[in-house]
């Protein structure tokens, strides 16, 4: 029985991980496959994934198991007498992970027949769905990380293929900027995670969860680290979340995302990657456990961005937009609840408190589908309401709300301002993080040319004065 | 000492060597790439099988024992000069066919557009002078060598009009302090010390050359004057690397080295954030480059086993992933002239694996996983917290920074705009061949890296090891200054410095 654990779980992730390699491989040669091609293959492996995952549910269920790590080995193993160091590739299959990977292989899957049909005949459709692998096996990866190192693996993998499909229609300067923020915020995000696995690593001579979650099936883990160090790991774990899930103050990517395809923007910013920061700190939530002011930062940390975005996203003139501030809503939501379960677990009572973990799978679970659903429902929605509006011959009637009943009129207007330039919190990320660093960096380079040019006696050689090493024709 | 089963290492040297006579009088230049892609094939080749049958004969070890130091076979050119002359152990064995490989890619993967422009002799000869520093571990050679070395991309930047002047300022420094302090390490080895100084001046030289700030701008000059390939060739293989680790690390002092990598920490951030900003791909290509050069620098430094082992790591890592790096911004400036990023350049339709190749390329060498940088990076990372946890933060502030200067770069190339072309821009079967040797090595590094770590970690232990039986012996010496004459003197026959600075430890 375990033999075959062992081969649903390997299975579940060599699918992915297969689909990037032969649409990966193709296209470095430059001979991708055709679209039929690359459907079929979607569609077994996705299919082959899913099954195995479920399969592997089953098998779970009977047996009674809530907790089974499945170790490839050590990617690095170096034991000697001065030195053990080791990296280790395992994947722990519980009641976190399992039903995340499900939820996944769904998505991923309705994503993928939605696309095959959404993108057809686009000249960039294996490049899409190349990306579409890579993603699908980043948040696989992510979710049955058993080692930190191993999740941020996964972690990385999500970000490169968001950020790319983001810019995903390259020809535009629009969503090639955009795709360069989201970037940005992810190298931070990542930043922030790779010193906390790096922490860890040190802490506690290793990376798996086991060695510092415990032994025991989530979400019933403890953490075996001191509160000094719980809370410095449990700090880069927040920024590293608020990061990837768009909380305060990194909420401006994630409207900006929805630059890229519908089916991308569907499945990544609305469903999978969005949840992937709260996924995070629901599988350290031990380590949230361990400091009550980390916990109540969290829950403070959820509420802002809830509020902030239910603002935003009232006065937004776009479907896409508005959706992508309703998941900001429901992930601070997520959050709040995941920092309240801490809470709770500190003060009153941890049952109660895992009790919530579960309660919060459900809402990323429950969420990610509606809005799966709603993203992809998008493009027709604003043809169904020209249909109504054209069969009615007029505009929708507006319904009064509690805000224009209660609020005076100035107050309306700067809560519409505040929430239009989404809390200027673009303008002062960019205002005071963002232009100074590029401030400091343009004056040395200024200084730095005009050092080289008197050291070398002669004027730096600009990009435009330089004389082509070629003439095209040589090429034809 | 063990010998290779052939001459594998003089070999590697020798044939490009014979090769750059031969080419020198080659006038066509179609012909001359054609002939130096075959004569540094063949050095590539001996200097795979140098490695090959170097990793044979440390199978033979007996368990427990990982130190072995290889002398070439027959020793052809150790007859002529009555002195050991190249051998090669766990630290330069592989960095023979890393050398080989980035000079035989180079140049497969010239175009007609630049052939005129490139001197194929005078890359041949500095792949010769390459080899032979990696393969020798006898100080004076190693000075020699390093100085030899510089004098190639000096005729260059003269025949392409530029005065030259910054590059040499910063190689005639280099080989003062490089000279003035193997002397000075000589002299106090003699009498049975470490000098700090003289070790901080050696480290120093290394630096210059290595380009850490502030002598860092004569490698922007050098990309900015020389041929693309040449400055490529010059600094991707961080010869600085290799004499810091030979020369300074086994006589310099702990703090000496840590105050060095705190400068070191400093130019890898500066570096990358100036990376963030230019408007040129030559400079924006130099400065990542300066920033990882500076990154492995900060693990040579660490002197922990993680750290160096991690240093190691990114070197080989560093070396295959902006060489090919580099490879790709050469073939892009064959098709397009000098690139820049003031604006989009919507290269992306025309010239698809270049692109895709500048991607991974550039991932991988600031440590994507399952990339070969990824484990070096974790490595690098784990040593430089458990030194001091500011570095580990300053390192992972730099490879963040790297990545988006990485991205932004390619945006601007790549896409953006829709870029206008008369004529193909595709990659031609040559270039394929490069980039894609390139990236099979970084992704089987990537997802098989035991092999390679082990490695090196067996090699940052030998290094280790020479350092602390040199500097901790010398300080012990120093504390004890009451204990038996005699007793001291024994201990130091061992250590006499002609002996250590002359003759390999065995």
């Amino acid at each position: 029985m375990h033999t075959l654990m062992t081969v649903l779980g390997d299975t579940v992730v060599a699918a992915p991980a297969l689909l990037v390699l032969l649409l990966g491989l193709t296209s470095l040669v430059g001979r991708p496959f055709g679209e039929r091609t690359i459907g079929r293959l979607v569609h077994l492996l996705v299919g082959v994934g899913l099954a195995a995952a479920v399969a592997l549910l089953i098998v779970m269920l009977i047996r009674g198991d809530r907790h089974v790590a499945i170790g490839l080995g050590n990617w690095v193993d170096i034991h000697s007498h001065s030195l053990h160091y080791h990296f280790a590739v395992k994947f722990l299959y519980d009641r976190l992970s399992v039903p995340f990977v499900i939820l996944t292989f769904v998505l991923c899957g309705t994503i993928g027949q939605f696309g095959m049909k959404y993108m057809h005949r686009e000249a960039g459709f294996n490049r899409f769905f190349t990306l579409y692998a890579l993603f699908m096996l980043g948040m696989i990866v992510t979710s049955l990380a058993g080692t930190i190192e191993t999740l941020f693996a996964g972690w990385e993998l999500v970000g490169l293929s968001s950020a790319m499909l983001v810019a995903f229609y390259q020809e535009r300067r629009s969503p090639v900027a955009n795709g360069l923020r989201v970037w940005t915020v992810y190298r931070i995000s990542d930043a922030a995670l790779l010193f906390a696995s790096v922490a860890l690593h040190h802490m506690r001579g290793g990376g798996d969860f086991d060695g510092f979650l415990g032994d025991i099936s989530w979400p019933e883990g403890v953490a075996t680290l001191g509160p000094g160090q719980g809370f410095l790991v449990g700090s880069l774990l927040v920024v590293a979340a608020a990061g990837k899930s768009a909380l305060i103050p990194f909420s401006g990517w994630l409207p900006r995302a929805m630059e890229g395809p519908t089916p991308s923007s569907a499945v990544f910013y609305g469903a999978l990657s969005v949840h992937l920061g709260a996924f995070l700190l629901l599988r350290c939530s031990p380590i949230l456990d361990l400091s009550w002011g980390l916990s109540a930062a969290v829950v403070a940390l959820g509420l802002t961005s809830a509020i902030f975005a239910a603002f935003a996203g009232r006065v937004q003139t776009d479907i896409k937009s508005a959706l992508s501030f309703a998941s900001i809503t429901q992930v601070g939501i997520i959050v709040a609840e995941i920092g309240a379960a801490s809470l709770i677990s500190i003060f009153w009572s941890p049952a109660v408190g895992q009790f919530l973990r579960y309660l919060t799978l459900i809402h990323i679970l429950g969420h990610g589908c509606l809005r799966t659903l709603q993203f992809v429902r998008a493009p027709t929605l604003l043809h169904d309401y020209r249909l109504l509006e054209n069969a009615l011959g007029r505009h929708l009637p507006h319904e009064t709300t509690l805000a224009e009943v209660v609020l005076p009129t100035g107050a309306r207007t700067w809560f519409y301002r505040f929430a239009l330039e989404r809390g200027y919190l673009d303008s002062l990320l960019t205002k005071f993080v963002v232009a100074p660093v590029l401030f400091v960096f343009q004056a040395c380079d200024a200084v730095e040319r005009r050092a080289i040019e008197r050291l070398a006696g002669e004027r730096s050689l600009e990009e435009a004065d330089a004389a082509p090493t070629g003439t095209l024709e040589e090429l034809a | 000492m063990s010998e290779l089963h052939l001459p594998f290492i003089e070999a590697a040297i020798l044939i490009p060597l014979l090769g750059s006579l031969v080419i020198s009088r080659v006038g066509d230049p179609q012909r001359a790439r054609r002939w130096s892609a075959g004569f540094a094939g063949l050095a590539f080749v001996a200097s795979v099988a140098a490695w090959q049958d170097y990793d044979w004969l440390q199978r033979g070890l007996h368990a427990g024992e990982h130190v072995l130091e290889v002398q070439d076979r027959w020793r052809l050119l150790e007859r002529v000069f009555a002195h050991k002359v190249f051998t090669i152990d766990q630290l330069s064995a592989p960095l023979l066919p890393l050398g080989a490989l980035l000079y035989f890619l180079t140049s497969v993967a010239t175009l007609r557009t630049k052939i005129r422009r490139f001197s194929f002799a005078g890359m041949l000869f500095s792949e010769a002078v390459l080899l032979a520093t990696f393969s020798t571990k006898s100080p004076p050679l190693i000075v020699g060598l390093m100085i030899v070395g510089t004098i190639p991309p000096f005729f260059e930047l003269r025949s392409r009009g530029s005065t030259g002047r910054i590059y040499a300022l910063h190689m005639v420094l280099f080989a003062a302090m490089l000279v003035g302090g193997w002397l000075g390490t000589r002299a106090a080895a003699q009498s049975g010390h470490t000098s700090a100084v003289a070790a901080g001046v050696l480290l120093g030289a290394m630096l210059i050359r290595g380009g850490v700030f502030p002598f860092h701008t004569w490698l922007v000059h050098l990309f900015e004057r020389a041929s693309f390939g040449t400055a490529l060739l010059f600094v991707t293989p961080m010869v600085g690397a290799y004499g810091a680790l030979r020369l300074a690390l086994p006589v310099a002092p702990d703090e000496v080295l840590r105050g060095l990598g705190v400068a070191s920490l400093f130019t890898a951030v500066y570096a990358s954030g100036m990376a963030l900003v230019q408007r040129d791909v030559r400079r924006f290509f130099c400065y990542l480059l300066l920033s990882h050069s500076a990154l492995v620098f900060v693990g040579l430094e660490m002197v922990k086993p993680v750290g160096l082992t991690g240093a190691l790591c990114v070197w080989l890592s560093v070396g295959l992933s902006l060489g090919g790096f580099g490879l790709v911004l050469r073939a892009l400036e064959s098709r397009r002239g000098r690139l820049s990023l003031r604006e989009y350049q919507g290269l992306y339709e025309h010239t698809p694996s270049l692109a895709v190749g500048f991607i991974l390329t550039g991932l991988a060498s600031v440590g994507f996983p399952g990339t070969i940088g990824f484990i070096g990076s974790e490595l690098l990372v784990d040593g430089a917290v458990e030194t001091y946890p500011s570095i580990g933060l300053g390192v992972v502030v730099a490879a963040a920074l790297n990545g988006i200067a990485l991205v932004r770069a390619y945006f601007l190339l790549f896409t953006g705009t829709r870029y206008q072309s008369s004529v193909s821009l595709r990659i031609v079967p040559r270039e394929q061949f490069a980039l894609l040797s390139f990236m099979a090595l970084i992704f089987i590094g990537g997802f098989v890296p035991q092999w390679g770590v082990i490695s090196r970690y067996y090699a940052a232990e030998e290094i280790l090891e020479a350092h602390d039986k040199i500097v901790h012996h010398n300080d012990h010496d120093d504390d004890d200054e009451d204990d038996d004459d005699d007793d001291e003197e024994d201990d130091l026959d061992d250590f006499e410095g002609e002996e250590w600075l002359f003759e390999d430890l065995d």
